[in-house]
Order: C-alpha cells, then structure tokens, then sequence
C-alpha cells in the first residue's frame, strides 16, 4: 500500500502531516500563515487560514493537471474567396463553441485564477473521429449546423477546424489560495470545511464536494471540483433550518451538521446528478441535555461529540438511510473526532491533546475496539530560511492590530520562526532585537474566534449569546502578559504559572468557565458560545522544542489510506530514539549481506566437505511412498454431467535421479464397481483454482485434456482444504519436473479472467522450427496476488496492473497467496489489494397500461440478470465472485455503460436481446440498467505497489538477454488516458522513480514499444498512433504521427516485437503492419491475420501469441485461449497457423521476456540459411544462450 | 540470491559419512567389516542405525548381544543428542568418514540414557519441541496443534521427510510481526571443556531496547571466552551444522533457520584446532 498522509493542526495553527510510512509529524514548511482546520482527501488538502481565506494544497503529481481549452473555426465558401471568413449574416461567429451558439474568438480564453498557467500557444488538432485529416483540421460540411467529413465534396459549402490550447495547474504542493468571488457578495469568514463525495458516483471526472460554515452560521457548496478544476467555480450557499457551527462530508453521500443548538442536520437526496442534496432532516442530540458540538461522518458512520466531550456513535447509517437509528455512547473524551477513510476514525482527546486513532474499526465492526494514542515525535530540525519571500499573508497581519507590520520587517519571518530561534539557543536570526515583541500576540484560532464571538456580539443582537465571549477575552490576554514574564520557560512552568484548576495547561475558554464554576455543570448557553473555540490559547514566546508532546487541535483523516490490517510505526515510539530499528531479519540485502552470505558459503562448503566424497554411502533413511489421502468431488468426464464424491489420493516417491515424481489417483465408483482414473504429476501442466460462490473446485490439466478442452475439475468441501490440495499438488508438480524458486527472467506470465497469475519456463525448443513444442505441453505455476494486465522483458523488468488500476512491480519472489512455507519465497512478498465490480442488469418492458414494469414476458429473461440474461441475479442473491472477496459498497446504478444510458441510468432496445441505446424512442420496448457493486480482495504476492498513479495499459521495452540497456524504457497509459513514460527503471531498480508525462491531444487507451523504440499507441477513439524519435537518449520522443486504422475498424491494442507491429480491432481481427522499414518505422498498410482475437503479444524475436476466442476441442469449446503463431520466420514474420495452448477463460498473456531463441540444432542447411537472414534484420542483440535466474530450472 | 528456504534445505539434508567398526571386545563368529552409512545430522543416532544393527547381528550369536551404543575415541556418544551435534563436539576438524565404534555389551550406565525403542526417542523428541515452543510462544503453538500433527512432525522426522516436516514446523516459527520475533530463544550450547551437559538459559531475541540479538550477544552473556579479542588468537570455534556463522547474525534468523527439528538451536564450542 502507497503511504499517505494523515493532517492535523496543532493548538498554534501549524499544519502537519504524517506519512503512513513516516515515523513523525512534518511540518507543512510552505505554512506561512497558520490555519485553523484543515480538510483532506487523497489528491488534495483544503484548508481555513487565519487570514479567513481558503487555501488549496494539491498535492504534486507526475501526472500534471491539464485542462483542454477548444475553440471552432468557422469558414463559408463563396466564388471569390473560396474558403474564407466571411460569413452569411445569418452564420455562426467565425469563432465558436462546438455548436456554434457562442462567440469564444481565441484570446478571449483566460486563465481562471493565477494557480493556472498556459503550456503551449494554440494548435489546430488534425485528429477527426479517430482519422488523421491531412488537411490543416479542415472537416466540411454543406451547411452549418450539419453533419462533417473530413473530405471535401462539390457540395461543402462550409467548413471548421478545431483548435485545442492546454492549461496547466501549477500550484502544486503549496498553498494556494482559492480566489474569492468577484460577482456576488463574499460569505462572511468561514469558520469549518469539509470536503469530500468522491465516492458519490463512478465518475471518471473526479468530482468532489466541498462544504464549508460561515461564522454567521450559514453553510456554503463549493460547486464545480473536479479533477481538471481543482479549485472548484463558485460558491452557492445552501440554506438550513438553523446556524451550523461546523459540518462533516464523508466520501459518499452523508453529510450532517451541527447547529448552534446542539442538535445535527442530515442532508438528504445527495446523490450523482445532485451532489448538493435537497433538504435537511433534523437529528436530536444524542445526550438530551447536553447539545452536540462535532460530527463526523464516513461512508457508513457517523460518529459525534457532545459539549461535554462525550463521543457517540450512530448506529444504522446506510446510504439508503442517513439519518441511522440511535445513539451509541462511546469511551474517551475528545474535542474533536475525523472520520478518514475506510471509515477509520480519528480523534482528539479532550485530556491530553494527542491525536488518538480507532483500533479495530473493520467493515464489520465499523464502531473499533480502542483508542491508541498516535505518539510519534515532529521533525525538529525545522529550517526557515524560506520563512521570507512569499507574498502570502502571514498569520502576524491577521492579528496585526496587535503585533507588528511585517511590511518593515526585512526578514519576513513567523514568530514562532523567530521563538525558535530563541529557544534553541541558535545564533540570534538576523536583526534579533528587531523583532518587536510590544505585546504577546495571540495567534490561535481561538484567540480569534473569541474576537468574532464578540463581533457577533456587537452586529448581531438577536441572538441570544450570553456576554461572555469578551469577558473571556480578557483574562487571556492578561494571563499572556503575565507569562511573558516566564519568557523561555518551558511547558512545565508554564503550567505551574497557572492556578491549579482542573486542566490548568488549558486556557482553553470553557475550562476558564468550568473553573469559574467548578460545582456548576457547563451551562448550555454559556457552552454554546465556547464550542467553537476547542482550541487552546497559547503564549507564542513558549519555547518550542520543549512541549514534549505536541497539542493538537484538528486532525483529517480523509486522504489517509489505512484498514484495520494496516502496519502502522505510529505507536510505539519510544521517546527520544525516534528511529526504532525495524525488527526485521532481512532489512535490507546491504545490512544482512555478510553473514547471511556467510552462512550460505558455509553450508556449501560444509555439503561439499562431508558429502562429496561419499555420495557412494548408503543413506541411512530409505525414501518411501507418501501418500496423502482426501474426498472431493468430480466432475464426471461422461453424460449426464454432475458432480460425484470420490476419494484423492496423491502418492509421492523419489525418482530414479533423486527427483521426486508423484501420481494423482482419483477412484470413483460407476455401476457399483469401484474404479480409479490417475493422473502422473509430470504430466500435469496447470492447476487452475475455480473458485465461486457455490463451490470451491479446481481444474487440472495435462497436454491431453488441454486438447479436449476438457480438464479433470474437482471440488473440495472447504476453500482452506482446497488451497491445501492446490498449493501441495502445486509443490509436488513442481518437484516432478525439477522447478523451484523464482521464474526466470524469460519466463511467460499469463492472467486468467478470475485475475490468477500463472507463469511459464520457456524452452530453446519452445520458439524452434519447424518442430516446436506444442505450447499445450507448457507447464504453468501460479503466482500469488490479482492483476489484469502484466508486461514485462527479458531483463527481468515485470509490471503488473491491477482491476482497480494499480500498478505493481514485481519483486523477484514467488508463492504467495495459497501458497505457504516451502512454496513460498519468505523476505519478497507483499499483500496486495485489489477491487472490482459486480454488475447485474435489471430488465423492463413496456405495455400499454402501466408503462414500464418489472413485470416481462413469460419468455422474457429474468427482471434482475446477469448480461447474458440466461441466468437470474438479484441484488440480494448476488455474491462476491468468491469467498476472498468482500464487498465494500453498495449496489449502484451504473452509468458508464458503453452506448449511454438515460438520467436513470436506463438503456432502451426494442427487445431483449439486443443492442441498446441511452435514449428512449418510440420502437423500444424494453429496457435495462446495470447495477454494479464493488468487491474487494485482499491477498499476497511477490508484488509491490507503485503509486500513486492507476495505469490501464503498460509496455516495456522487449530485449535480447544480453544487451545491456541502462534505462528500461517503459511506457503506461493512466486510467484517465495520459500516456507516461516512466523513468529509472533498470534491472536493479525495475520500479524506477518517476513519470514523465508525454502530452496528447486525446486519451489513449494502448501502447506498446518495439525493440528499437519504436513505440505505437492506440487513441481511445480507435485511431493508431507512432511516436516519433524515440531512442535512449530521447527516451519520450518528440512528436505523434497519426496512422490510419483499417478501414471502418475501431483498434483496440497494440504490441510491437522486434520488428513487427501487429494491432487488435475492436471487433476481435488481427492486423499485421506491412511495410514497416528502419527508414520507414510507421509502415505502409495493414494485412489481415486472423479474427476471434482478443489479445496479442509479440515477443523480442517476432513471436505472436494472442488470446483467441472460439477455440474448439474434441470436447468442448473454449473462450480465451492462449494461442502461438507458428512458422514465424524472420523472412516469414506472418507466421502460417495457430498452435493451441492453455484456455479457456485467459485474459492476458505476454511472451515479451522470451528472448531464448531455438537452438541450432538438425536440418543445418535450413538453420544456417535462417541464422544467416536473421542477421541483417535484427536490431537487439540477441543471443543463443539462454540467461536464467539462479537456481529456476533444474534440481 | 539465493534463498532462506535453501538454508532449510541444506540443513536437513546435511548427512555425516560415517564408518561403524564393531569394537574389538565384542564376540564375533567372523570378522565384522566396517559398515558405511550417511548419517542425517538432524536425526538421532539410535533412530537410523537399524541398518548397522542388522549388519552386525550377522556375525554375533544372539546371547551375546545386549543393548547397542556407541562411542568415538573413547567418548561414549549420547544418542539423545542430534548427531550433527555429536559429531561436531568430538569430531569436527578430523578426517572423514567418522569412525564410530559399535558396542554391544557394558552399557556405560552413568554417561548414557536407555534407549529400548523409537517411542523413547519419540517422547525425548516430542518433550524437546514443546520445550522450545514453551519459550518462544508460551507453548501455545504446538498445544493448538492436534494429535496426527505432532504425528507428522515425528514421522517427517523419523522418515526424512523435509516437506511433511516443514509444512507443520513452520508454523512453529511464526511470531507475531510487532515483537519482533519469538519470547525467548530455545538454544543449547555444548561443550567438551566442561562438566555441564550444555548450557541453557533464558534468552531474548530482541534487547530491552529494541535492537535484534545477535549471536554475539548470546555468546558473551553464556560464554564470553568464545567472543575472542582482536589481539589475542581464536581460542574457541562456534560451531551451529558445522559452520561458524559470523557474530553479527541475528539470534532469530539463527533460531530460525538453523534449529534442529526439536526446534532447538545447538551451539558446540569447541577449542580451535591447534594446527
């Protein structure tokens, strides 16, 4: 898991965060002025300045914010001028929006606020729905508005070009300050925020809501966050019922409030089209005497604390049910509480300020078992040389009155910069006896609020707010001045200096009251005003490094990735030594190296020593037969089908060379006559876990069954039982054919649709020709973790990406998973998480009376399915795909689905089945929605996370296994369809550091480089692009060139070998590119392999291999096939016919590692005549001698 | 890199090449030739020597047998001691194969425990896995184990099979991730020098601090002579299966890579070999 960040505010308004990975609050250093809340989610961090505005920190990513600005160019065509701008009078502008409606000449085209900056000058983009236009983005039409070509025919009269211009945020990882409203009248000074609703829909857009609090108690929308407008467009207000003090936006749809009153608000109706909700429902406090200051709320919690610092929990929250159904009173006394997410939950304890994390909360268990104080210490050597330049306010201006002009300072400097100087004993900082200290300035956020307090005061009569906020205001400012007496004196004496009372650290205004009145309980209305200020005021000429534990005053949790089986360094710090050693025996290789390489020596030269010479001796211990016994259940080979119990016995013995073999026997009995069916472990090549809901089976395949496409498929009573079996059988196989540890860096992985990895050893024989091995005697292990897509080369370079986009790097382990102890490799292997949805369709079809119901034909499909419709699914039936996963949401309207859907998420036909369309006409009967629900898994593997970006494609660049490439070119298409090209990636270090963005004028969707860099990508609109100049020095290229798809095809993929480029169209054909030349890289046209292909990769020697659809055996018929091309010759790049291998149900193969060329062996004339044409046509060195990893093959 | 898992493997299937020779007192009816035999080290002595049993009985009347021990240079050799052990604290820095003499008369009652059958072997060896988990999870492991599972670490044993072995042993090993390893590490440290059997005592893996032991740490608080100064000249060998792994290697790598099936990691110190 990538680290993140968890935020807090100290009782100084100093922002820190801490790293998940961290051991120690950082000081955010950009903070010039100081903050009084902060709110975070995973890609930003919002944040309330003393100076009452609202700054933005987005955090910096390789992947840089850019927003497409377009603008049409319009010309009409008349005798004289041909093509020219004078328009007809009755035209569109010369420049216009896409339809035309709105002037937008190019330089009216502004940067919305001064965090933005334009990345280049305006371009015309030549694309047009998916086909280069060659002619200067030129598309004609007869007349505006109309149908477009980008021919020109005798009838265009008209015709328009598109220009494109990008805008680039740049304030990134700072505080930038989000530009008030020019137009309508400025809320008064926010005094709480709140963001969140990423999770409202599954928009790819990144929308998130924003909720903020005026002081005067009026709640505010920020309308228009998405992720190509961080900073949102506009404040709305939203009314409610009362004055809110403060309010809490979990990731989806809750929202609740806090009036001044004590009693919370539920915004009900948030949903995808209306992010902002539709009205408020009242929610009592929990306690009924004391009113509620704080809530917090997450995807299924809300958890809240009442004015006398007593937590609850809300019981029965739901997202079909925000308002939950009671109240749970909680242990602990907090000020303030955070719900993050995974609903984990933070808090602020009212005793010692810490910050306190919920131990325990799980999906299951969303209320947690404990508190466990975060102590870990804050990073001290705070350097302020930067303390100066920036033009932003800092927090002395805002209390200026009081303290100082900064103006007049030369050296812009905090005052706690300068305390700290002070209290360090440092030097004094430049100009010391400058710094003016006439009064000691208050600056916490209560300090202020109390000022505010006594602002409404003064202003707003009406409300019945007892006189105290400037009573209390005075006793502080006298108690400051008096401390400034004890100038330098630490936290202890400061806290002697105060008069005993309960707290007496605390001047925290309600405890003033509380002490004031020690018998009394806090009066509500004498509460009601100190609520806000949870925030202590404190001497600012306190030194800082001696309070030993930091006072907090605002913890957000919202961009902190972490569950309850997190591994968090956050606890146990053990006071001064912050750096506690991590207790781990394989720390690093560099720690460990010396005697654990010792100890291997040793014990190879102990073997050698005592065993060497005597290998002659008799072993004291005779091998024998182990058999290991077991009942499972059989899918019968013969008609009627159906599962059978039968007895598993798996007998093991050494081998006549000392490897150990094993046979599978499976006795079953038929017509009362005890049979038995047996299967010898050397010949097995691949067991298939298949898991489902109902059934825990496994499939077992030999090159036979593979042929009949017809595996052995047995059901154990229980999934331990079955990984059992799996990962001893697993072992046994690999035992028999002398495979342990790691695959090798040729080796060929290959991804199942239920997302299991499996890896291959390739043989010299496996690419010979004319005779190869049949790739349906492959033998296959799996690997531990999920992925959907994994690439990788013969340098060893492996990447993976997972269903939920993430990407992962291989870490040279093996096991995982199932796979435990001896299968397992010990110091390389990770959890690993990964989601991803469930979709079920809900069907309806019109009649005349009701319109549409639920209620269909008799020979319709079921109301609630799967696509096909054949098979009933409904919500409440309808289970994870198997027992690893879990749910983590609920079900959804999807709206992603491919040809749209209707505000309801509808999509109409004229009947089932057949293709559908987002909107109602008057021939459609029918219609359906998709339904999708989040699953999640959590496993382990020899795969590490690279974050933060989520990838949909990726390719690395295929070499020969010698050649030494010091930077491995890998290219990756994100989610969002950026194309990136990744940096530092060697042999050593196959994670590189960072990525490089490699600009588009539209989102791509497939990339693939070849063994000369040549790099060919496939845009999301279906067109193929090269990318031109691509070498090592210039590892991203200069610019795209525009390649014409087949004609009336859609691509889908690309994978380029050494030479050959081959594509794959949406409807499943596979083209090869003819022409394709040193000289001229980008080809001349495309030539048709193949249909029924879903994927392909070609490998560093030409190979081809795909997954195939529709491949059929002696016994059935298989979907997702992995297939190999045979008789590719260099002179023959197209290969012949197709050899079948492992399937059905494979998604994703890639042979890009495979650089093992076939040995020379028989039929010399051939081979050398082969050898000799190889030579001029290969460009990547390659050898004949296979490189292996270690100890991969042999015993 | 090569592998924790292959340390395993390398350990268990460690063998010592050993040439029985029946000692000259014992009545025979001809000669008795030597008999050649790979010893595992892990095992027990009395558990693998059916086989020079039965070689030797061919030349012996039936009377004249009584129970079989054995014994190196005139060192009765305890069977209840893994053989690696016995041989690396009498016979280490000596030529190969191992010359063992086989006796079958005058049980030297005071050096050596009876050894009528497997089952004594299997309790002595059952009594040592318990022991160990008793110090590194408080027993609570091999307790929670059933029956056919501490039957699958005898027989793992007894058959020489390292995958049956290891697919219960393992969890032996596990320790909880924030303690850094287990409560105490089951050790026993042998010496020919001294009258004491061995020494064992309680040990932590990790100090008070925090920081890992190490081998080091172990040895200077039971022996501190083996922790040899610069200066002076190695006095003493470390010997753990017949290596000397260096001082800095961590106590709990060690315990667990390097423990004998009992679980129990045994340290021979011999002195240095003079050369």
């Amino acid at each position: 898991m990538p680290s993140s960040l968890l935020w807090a505010v100290d009782v100084y308004g100093r922002v820190y965060s801490l790293s998940t990975a961290g051991q120690q609050w950082e000081q955010c250093r950009d903070a010039h002025l100081e903050f009084k809340r902060v709110t975070a989610v995973q890609q930003c961090c919002w944040g309330i300045a003393c100076d009452h505005n609202i700054y933005l920190n987005v955090h910096a990513s390789d992947l840089r914010i850019r927003f497409q600005e377009e603008t049409y160019e319009n010309q009409r065509w008349n005798p004289v001028d041909g093509f020219s701008d004078r328009l007809l009078p009755s035209d569109r502008w010369q420049w216009s929006d896409i339809t035309g409606l709105k002037h937008q000449p190019l330089d009216s085209f502004r940067l919305p606020s001064e965090n933005w900056e334009w990345e280049a000058d305006w371009h015309v983009d030549e694309n047009f729905g998916g086909e280069p236009t060659e002619k200067g983005g030129w598309t004609y039409a007869i007349d505006f508005p109309a149908t477009y070509t980008k021919d020109k025919k005798w009838n265009s009269c008209v015709r328009r070009r598109r220009w494109i211009r990008y805008r680039r945020y740049k304030s990134c990882d700072t505080w930038a300050k989000i530009p008030s409203e020019q137009t309508c009248s400025l809320p008064d000074p926010f005094n709480d925020i709140s963001c969140g609703g990423w999770d409202i829909t599954e928009e790819p857009r990144g929308r998130l809501s924003l909720w903020a609090v005026s002081l005067q108690g009026k709640v505010w929308f920020r309308d228009g966050i998405h992720h190509l407008n961080p900073e949102g467009s506009a404040w709305e207000e939203v009314s409610t019922p009362g004055e809110v003090v403060q309010i809490s936006c979990g990731p989806a749809d809750l929202v609740w409030a806090v009036l001044w009153e004590g009693q919370l608000l539920v915004r009900e109706g948030i949903g995808r089209d209306n992010p902002k909700g539709n009205s408020w429902l009242v929610v009592e406090s929990p306690s009924p005497e004391v009113g509620a200051i704080h809530v917090a709320v997450g995807s299924n919690v809300v958890w809240a604390v009442t004015k006398d610092h007593k937590i609850w929990f809300r019981r029965g929250v739901n997202s079909h049910n925000p308002r939950g159904s009671g109240w749970i009173g909680m242990v602990g006394e907090m000020v303030m509480i955070n719900v993050g997410l995974n609903d984990q939950v933070w808090a602020i304890s009212r005793e010692d300020r810490a910050v306190y994390f919920r131990q325990g909360v799980t999906a299951s268990e969303l209320s947690g078992k404990a508190w466990k104080a975060v102590s870990v210490p804050r990073d001290s050597d705070r350097s302020h040389s930067s303390a100066s330049t920036s033009s932003l306010h800092s927090a002395g201006c805002f209390f200026g009155g009081e303290v100082r002009l900064q103006s007049q300072n030369s050296v812009l400097s905090d005052v706690d910069s300068d305390t700290e100087r002070v209290s360090a004993g440092a030097p004094p900082a430049p100009e010391p006896a400058d710094v003016p200290k006439p009064r000691i300035p208050k600056v916490t956020s209560d300090s202020f609020i109390s000022e505010l307090v006594s602002d409404r005061e003064g202003q707003i009569g009406r409300r019945e707010v007892p006189p105290v906020a400037p009573g209390s205001s005075i006793p502080e400012e006298e108690q400051t001045e008096g401390e400034a007496e004890d100038k330098g004196e630490q936290v202890a004496g400061l806290s002697s200096s105060r008069s005993g009372g309960l707290d007496p650290q605390w001047s925290n205004v309600d405890l003033q009251e509380e002490q004031a009145q020690p018998a009394a309980p806090p009066a509500a209305d004498a509460a009601d005003t100190c609520s806000l200020s949870s925030v202590a005021t404190y001497n600012l000429e306190e030194p800082y490094g001696a309070d030993e534990h930091p006072l907090w005053a605002w913890v957000s949790g919202g961009g902190c990735a972490i569950d309850s089986h997190s591994q968090l360094n956050w606890f146990n710090s053990t006071g001064l030594n912050s750096s506690v050693p991590s207790m781990s025996l394989s720390i690093t290789p560099a720690q460990t190296a010396a005697w654990r390489r010792q100890i291997f020596e040793q014990l190879n030269e102990r073997s050698k020593r005592e065993m060497e010479n005597f290998k002659h001796y008799e072993q004291a211990v005779e091998q024998s037969v182990w058999v290991k016994k077991g009942t499972m259940q059989w899918w019968r080979d013969w008609k009627p089908h159906k599962w059978v119990d039968v007895q598993f016995a798996l007998e093991q013995f050494s081998g006549p060379e000392g490897n150990k073999d094993g046979i599978l026997f499976i006795y079953y009995t038929f017509n009362d006559e005890k049979k038995y069916l047996h299967v010898f472990l050397n010949e097995v090549t691949i067991l298939v876990p298949v898991l489902n809901d109902f059934k825990h089976t496994f499939a077992i395949y030999t090159a036979e069954r593979t042929k009949q496409r017809w595996p052995i498929r047995l059901a154990a009573a229980t999934e331990l039982e079955m990984h059992d079996w799996l990962a001893l059988l697993s072992v046994s196989c690999c035992d028999s054919r002398g495979i342990q540890g790691p695959p090798s860096k040729q080796a060929i992985w290959s991804i199942t649709c239920k997302g299991d990895i499996f890896v291959s050893e390739p043989t010299p024989s496996l690419e010979a020709s004319p005779y190869p091995t049949p790739c349906d005697q492959m033998f296959w292990r799996q690997v531990g973790g999920h992925l959907r897509i994994i690439e990788c080369n013969s340098l060893g370079v492996v990447w993976g990406i997972g269903y939920d986009h993430t990407a992962w790097v291989y870490t040279g382990g093996y096991g995982g998973g199932f796979f435990q102890g001896l299968a397992s490799s010990t110091d390389n292997i990770y959890t690993q998480t990964d989601v991803k949805s469930v979709y079920i369709y809900e069907n309806q079809r019109w009649n005349p009376v009701t319109g549409y119901t639920n209620r269909g034909l008799p020979t319709d499909r079921y109301m609630w399915s799967d696509a096909s419709g054949l098979q009933e699914c409904t919500k409440a039936n309808t289970k994870p795909p198997s027992p690893n996963w879990t749910w983590v949401s609920d079900w959804a309207i999807d709206y992603g689905v491919p040809g749209g859907t209707d505000r309801e998420g509808w999509q109409y036909a004229a009947d089932f089945p057949a293709s559908y369309h987002g909107h109602k006409t008057l021939k459609d009967f029918v219609r359906r929605r998709r339904w999708a629900r989040k699953c999640k898994l959590t496993t382990t593997g020899p795969w590490q996370e690279v974050p933060p970006i989520s990838l949909s494609d990726i390719t690395i660049l295929p070499c020969g296994p010698k050649s030494t490439v010091e930077q491995v070119p890998l290219w990756a298409i994100s989610n969002k369809g950026d194309v990136l090209c990744r940096l530092g990636v060697t042999s050593l270090t196959p994670a590189g550091s960072s990525w490089l963005h490699v600009g588009t004028d539209q989102p791509f969707k497939s990339i693939s480089i070849g063994g000369v860099h040549q790099v060919w990508a496939i845009a999301r609109d279906g067109s193929a692009f090269y990318r031109g100049s691509v070498s090592a020095q210039n590892p991203a290229g200069d610019c795209w060139y525009h390649i014409p798809s087949p004609a009336r095809q859609k691509l889908k993929q690309v994978s380029v070998g050494r030479t050959s480029v081959y594509v794959v169209d949406e409807n499943g054909n596979l083209w090869y590119r003819q022409g394709v030349t040193p000289s001229y890289p980008q080809g001349s046209s495309w030539e048709h392999i193949s249909n029924n292909v879903r994927k392909v990769s070609v490998g560093p020697l030409d190979q081809v291999w795909i997954i195939a659809d529709k491949v059929q055996g002696s016994h059935s018929l298989s979907c997702g096939t992995v297939c190999r091309r045979l008789g590719v010759q260099p002179v023959e790049p197209k290969g012949q016919s197709w050899d079948y291998g492992i399937g059905g149900g494979w998604d994703h193969v890639t042979v890009r590692a495979n650089a093992m060329e076939a040995p020379r062996i028989s039929m010399p004339s051939l081979t050398d005549n082969a050898n000799n044409r190889t030579a001029p046509r290969s460009p990547a060195p390659v050898r004949n001698q296979p490189e292996m990893n270690g100890n991969a093959l042999g015993s | 890199m090569a592998d924790d898992k292959d340390v395993l493997r390398d350990v268990w299937f460690g063998r010592i090449p050993t040439c029985f020779t029946l000692h000259q007192d014992e009545i025979t009816e001809r000669e008795a030739e030597p008999f050649y035999l790979l010893l595992p080290r892990v095992s027990y002595l009395t558990l693998v020597t059916d086989k020079v049993k039965k070689h030797f009985l061919k030349v012996m009347k039936p009377e004249d047998v009584e129970e079989m021990w054995f014994e190196y240079e005139g060192t009765p050799l305890k069977w209840h001691y893994p053989i690696g052990v016995l041989f690396d604290l009498h016979a280490s820095n000596t030529a190969l194969p191992w010359s063992v003499t086989v006796h079958f008369k005058n049980f030297p009652e005071r050096d050596l425990l009876h050894c009528p059958s497997n089952s004594v072997i299997e309790a002595h060896f059952m009594s040592s896995i318990k022991e160990a988990d008793a110090l590194k999870h408080k027993g609570q492991v091999i307790n929670d184990m059933q029956k056919k599972d501490h039957k699958q670490l005898w027989m793992g044993l007894q058959n020489d099979k390292f995958d049956q072995f290891w697919a219960m042993n393992r969890k032996l090993m596990e320790y909880p991730m924030e303690e850094g390893g287990f409560r105490y590490i089951p050790f026993r440290i042998y010496q020919t020098t001294s009258d004491r059997p061995f020494i064992q005592k309680l040990f932590r893996s990790v100090s008070s601090e925090g920081q890992p032991h190490t081998l080091g740490d172990l040895l200077k608080e039971m022996f501190p002579a083996a922790i040899c100064q610069d200066d002076e000249p190695k006095r003493y060998q470390v010997l753990i299966h017949g290596i000397e792994p260096m001082l800095e290697t961590p106590i709990q790598w060690l315990s667990e890579h390097l423990s004998h099936p009992d679980n129990f990691l045994h340290v021979s110190i011999i002195p240095s070999p003079s050369d």
